[in-house]
């Protein structure tokens, strides 16, 4: 229990700790080295609440590829933040409001390991009921996201995929194929 | 990256181990945390190293964009497929239990193998993807950058 607490404290405190480093910095490269230690900090508090899985997901796209694609961009734009000119007292209350409204909202959120909690009541308990004798696999993870909930899944996969059309559409300068004219040679559409 | 010799040995040597461990979270994804967007991320984050380190030319002598391209179509071909199978036998949508009527959870294995490998290949083609997309607007990270 004691052991709980402290892992959950210091990890809240280094997450704020990267947190306010990632605002006072300027130099971008170092920003987004920080913002890859938050994702790995975000993914260790993930473990100690066993989900594992998500953890993975976190520490593969959010400190993996999120980083990598910011450090792509860095190379596109400037290296270093330019100085803000507005005061930063507009700014400072609307994250105050958003963050009280945030707060807030959490405070009709069921307790964690609830068991009445809306996501233990649902449909949740049946697959856990039914899944070893319809699926025989172990991953609960597993066999919820790709067979009971297969077409949520097939869903999220079209999402990649469309996220990805978008991005090569607006930034990879494929040009459209066209049939060579003898008249427009050299001359891409 | 000519003269970064540790950086350029250290990615040779993880190339391999880092698509070894997408395979194994890929096709281990039944019994331990992960599946094939875990995998997918892996495997991409495998091809993006060898890419930053050695060069745009280099990881497209291996996997071209026209490929990763493709593969993203491809993968959700291949989540879709069982599922449009399984219409055209007269079960439900993404029903797996037509693979084999008379064992179902055989079926089952079946069928989240197939879906989970549709997600692997669409998620390592958009990341390569959108690394090449980026990457390719001008040459990759200057050496003083580093």
């Amino acid at each position: 229990m004691m052991l709980d607490l402290f892992i959950d404290l210091s990890l809240f405190t280094m997450l704020v700790a990267t947190g306010i480093a990632i605002v006072k910095m300027r130099r971008l490269f170092g920003v987004t080295m920080m913002a890859g230690v938050f994702s790995l900090l975000s993914a260790m508090l993930l473990v100690t609440l066993d989900a594992v899985d998500v953890a993975f997901t976190e520490a593969a796209v959010g400190a993996g590829i999120s980083t990598v694609l910011m450090l792509s961009t860095l190379t596109l734009t400037s290296r270093i933040e330019k100085k803000p000119v507005h005061t930063p007292w507009i700014p400072l209350l609307v994250v105050t409001v958003t963050g009280a409204a945030i707060i807030y909202g959490t405070l009709d959120m069921p307790h964690f390991g609830d068991a009445n909690a809306p996501a233990q009541v649902g449909v949740a308990a049946q697959y856990m009921e039914r899944g070893p004798e319809d699926m025989d696999i172990p991953n609960v993870v597993t066999y919820i996201l790709a067979s009971y909930r297969g077409y949520d899944t097939m869903g999220e996969t079209a999402v990649v995929f469309t996220a990805g059309v978008g991005v090569l559409m607006l930034i990879s300068g494929l040009r459209r194929r066209r049939r060579k004219h003898p008249k427009d040679e050299g001359e891409v559409g | 990256m000519h003269h970064h010799l540790i950086l350029r040995v250290v990615t040779k040597m993880l190339v391999a181990p880092i698509i070894l461990f997408a395979l194994y979270v890929q096709f281990h994804g039944d019994f331990s945390p992960g599946g094939g967007f875990q995998a997918g991320v892996i495997m991409a984050v495998g091809f993006i190293l060898y890419g930053i380190v050695y060069g745009m030319e280099k990881v497209q002598a291996v996997l071209p964009a026209w490929l990763a391209h493709k593969m993203m179509a491809l993968g959700v071909m291949i989540y879709a497929s069982p599922g449009v199978i399984s219409l055209l036998l007269g079960y439900n949508f993404l029903d797996y239990r037509f693979i084999s009527p008379h064992h179902p959870s055989h079926g089952q294995h079946w069928g989240v193998f197939v879906v989970e490998f549709g997600v692997l290949v669409t998620v390592t083609g958009v990341m390569i993807s959108i690394y090449y997309a980026f990457a390719s607007r001008r040459p990759a990270i200057s050496d003083e950058e580093w």
